[in-house]
């Protein structure tokens, strides 16, 4: 019954001055629609740098590295156990480095369901021979479908099809920088030498450009198969096997476990990229700032607007409160208010924010270094949008709360008096 | 039954500070009966409306005690005075106020609605009765703001009796009328008085509406010369 009443004087009371709710609530759309569509685009452009990076890089590598074994024999020799042995200028003494059963491992990874994915990859080190000069570079061995599908690989190749070096035999696919260096066109045929002193004629059917300039003048891709045959392996040769997750942040766990479960080396993302954790987190950081001062900027905002309005209403106030109504019903009565323009300034706010991040997802950005990026980056998490909403809520809450509840303490003639 | 004290002012001292304390209310003290007519007269500025406020419960801020059918007001809470103020008092402000959201029939509605003992549409009937002695009753779809001075006083008593209430304050409610209506209105509340019993405490300027009444609290100063 009194819920009933309060809900009936509030919308009377809003609808009477039905421009100034407006401008009120108006007050609230521009708020969440700005901390909405700023987020949103910050956040995007952060999962791009991210991206640039997670994108393309194992969560785990299982590897072997040449290393000096931890096993030294004095160590091992019951005549020394007793004593603390000092050895110096140690060497390695395997020189391979390729994964022993690697068959076997990857078939263990994929009945593995912490594991998104396995791709298997082959390094080797060669010159391409462009006339008298030869040029360093890199043809990595991969699984094209596997690194397309965990690594994006396709994404990045910017001409021809990725999928061409595992059916064109002796085919590669070739940086862009380093293909320009080679004058190299597709269809052509590139010369490389081998460490050992070996040489190869490869086809080129495609060009592949990173972001990053200086990895596009060295690197380039062929099949596992032709990566075998340029080192003179066999077919089960391979040194490293890259692992996708489900959750990324199990990786330095998973990499110790498969260490001992393997006998290999395993090495997790965020100890290879430290640095890169680092960024982001600071980028996060800034982000999060910059969420936070708006907040309390608009916050600052919505409070004023309401504030002033609840001022305007003192007279009623005073009324209300001489015929008989409690500083609770005032209290109820202007927090309704303040709750349906917070309610409707924030909806419309949401929507508005939605749109405006939409319309900046439209905006080409084109740049040679992201080559798979067409328009600016935008990060629909509807996190922002719960947030956006609580805020618009709490803060037209205390911003009617505050005034009101001064209001329903003070004996009405002093309001009435003070006309 | 006759006779019985339903309010009572005891020795209300009542003082504003500001740069200096003025004292505008001096030992007032009188009681009033069941069913009473009373006016209270005096020079303008001789604290009359402040003496109203304190007895409407409006006020807190005052030295001495108000009871109210015998019960004191002193130390009661903000709700419960409030309480007060919507099922035994009905106020008539010397300034009309009306809210100015609502039509005419809600303003006289709403503090019925707020006691919550008849369903609306019995609280609405209530109140078209109402304006219709007062002859508003065409003016009831209206916004507050739209009417004439006289016609808000009017619609201001009638929001002061919605609740039946058992003692009804008015400060200078014929102020704004012209001599037919103010007529109505001295009759309302003479009926009001002698046949439902309730109790009329009105603060007037007009000599012949004080004299037709039971009875004249005169006050001069802050004090109660004449009673
Ligand atoms: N807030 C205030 N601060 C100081 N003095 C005040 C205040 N309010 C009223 N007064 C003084 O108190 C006295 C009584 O005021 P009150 O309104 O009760 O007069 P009144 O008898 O109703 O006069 P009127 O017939 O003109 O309405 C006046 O002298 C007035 O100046
Ligand atoms: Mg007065």
């Amino acid at each position: 019954m009194n819920t009933k009443l309060i809900l009936r004087i509030a919308k009377s009371l809003l609808l009477a001055r039905w421009k100034q709710t407006l401008v009120a609530a108006i007050g609230v759309t521009f708020s969440i629609t700005m901390f909405i569509a700023l987020l949103s685009f910050m956040a995007g452009l952060n999962d791009l740098l991210d991206g640039l990076m997670l994108n393309r890089t194992a969560h785990i590598r299982l590897y072997n590295d040449i290393k000096p074994s931890i096993h030294q024999p004095v160590n091992i020799s019951s005549e020394f156990k007793g004593s603390y042995n000092f050895i110096q200028s140690i060497k390695s003494s395997s020189s391979r480095n390729e994964i022993y059963n690697s068959g076997a491992i990857m078939q263990a990874l994929k009945t593995d369901n912490r594991v998104k994915g396995v791709a298997p990859k082959i390094t080797a080190q060669v010159f391409f021979n462009d006339g008298a000069i030869d040029i360093t570079g890199i043809v990595s061995g991969i699984d094209a479908k596997a690194e397309s599908r965990l690594f994006y690989f396709s994404d990045y190749v910017v001409a021809g099809n990725s999928l061409d070096i595992m059916n064109v035999s002796n085919s590669v696919i070739l940086g862009k920088a380093l293909a320009d260096k080679l004058m190299a066109n597709i269809g052509d045929a590139v010369h490389v030498t081998t460490i050992k002193q070996e040489r190869f004629s490869l086809k080129v059917v495609g060009f592949f450009q990173s972001g990053i300039q200086e990895l596009d003048k060295v690197q380039s891709y062929a099949s596992i198969s032709t990566t075998q045959k340029i080192l003179g392996k066999p077919s089960n040769y391979i040194t490293d096997i890259q692992i996708k997750l489900s959750d990324i942040n199990l990786a330095p766990s998973i990499a110790k476990e498969y260490a001992q479960l393997f006998q290999t080396d395993a090495e997790d993302i965020q100890t290879a990229n430290a640095q890169f954790e680092t960024g982001s987190f600071v980028r996060t950081l800034i982000s999060y700032a910059v969420g936070i001062t708006l907040l309390i900027v608009a916050g600052f905002g919505i409070y004023n607007i309401l504030n002033m309005m609840i001022y305007e209403k003192m007279d009623s106030i005073a009324i209300l409160k001489a015929t008989g109504f409690s500083g609770i019903d005032v209290i109820r009565i202007f927090i309704v208010i303040a709750l349906s323009i917070g309610m409707f300034g924030g909806l419309l706010g949401l929507l508005f924010g939605f749109l405006m991040s939409f319309t900046i997802d439209q905006i080409p950005f084109v740049t040679a270094s992201l080559p798979t990026i067409k328009t600016y980056p935008i990060n629909y998490n509807p996190v922002f949008y719960i947030i956006g909403f609580t805020f618009s809520l709490a803060t037209t809450y205390v911003a009617g709360w505050a005034p009101a509840r001064k209001a329903s303490k003070i004996d009405p003639v002093i309001i009435i008096r003070g006309k | 039954m006759v006779n019985t004290i339903i309010l009572e002012a005891k020795h209300i001292n009542k003082s504003f500070h500001n740069h200096l304390t003025v004292r505008v209310l001096n030992d007032i003290a009188f009681t009033v009966n069941k069913g009473e007519f009373v006016s209270v007269i005096g020079k303008s500025g001789c604290g009359k409306s402040t003496l109203l406020y304190i007895l409407s419960t409006m006020d807190t801020d005052y030295e001495g005690d108000v009871l109210i059918e015998q019960e004191t007001m002193r130390g009661k809470k903000e709700k419960q005075l409030a309480r007060v103020r919507n099922e035994k008092i009905g106020f008539v402000f010397q300034f009309h106020y009306l809210l100015n959201e609502f039509t005419v029939l809600e303003n006289v509605m709403l503090p019925g609605l707020k006691l919550g003992v008849l369903k609306e549409d019995e609280v609405k009937i209530k109140a078209m009765d109402l304006l219709k002695e007062f002859d508003i009753h065409p003016l009831s779809d209206k916004y507050a703001n739209q009417l004439s001075g006289g016609e808000k006083q009017r619609v201001a008593i009638a929001r002061a009796l919605i609740n039946s209430p058992s003692i009804i304050m008015c400060d200078e409610p014929t102020g704004n009328l012209d001599k037919k209506n103010g007529l109505i209105v001295f009759d309302i509340f003479k009926r009001l008085a002698e046949e439902n019993q309730q109790t009329l405490l009105v603060v007037t300027h007009d000599e012949e509406f004080a004299k037709n009444s039971h009875r004249i609290i005169e006050i001069e100063d802050g004090r109660i010369i004449k009673q």
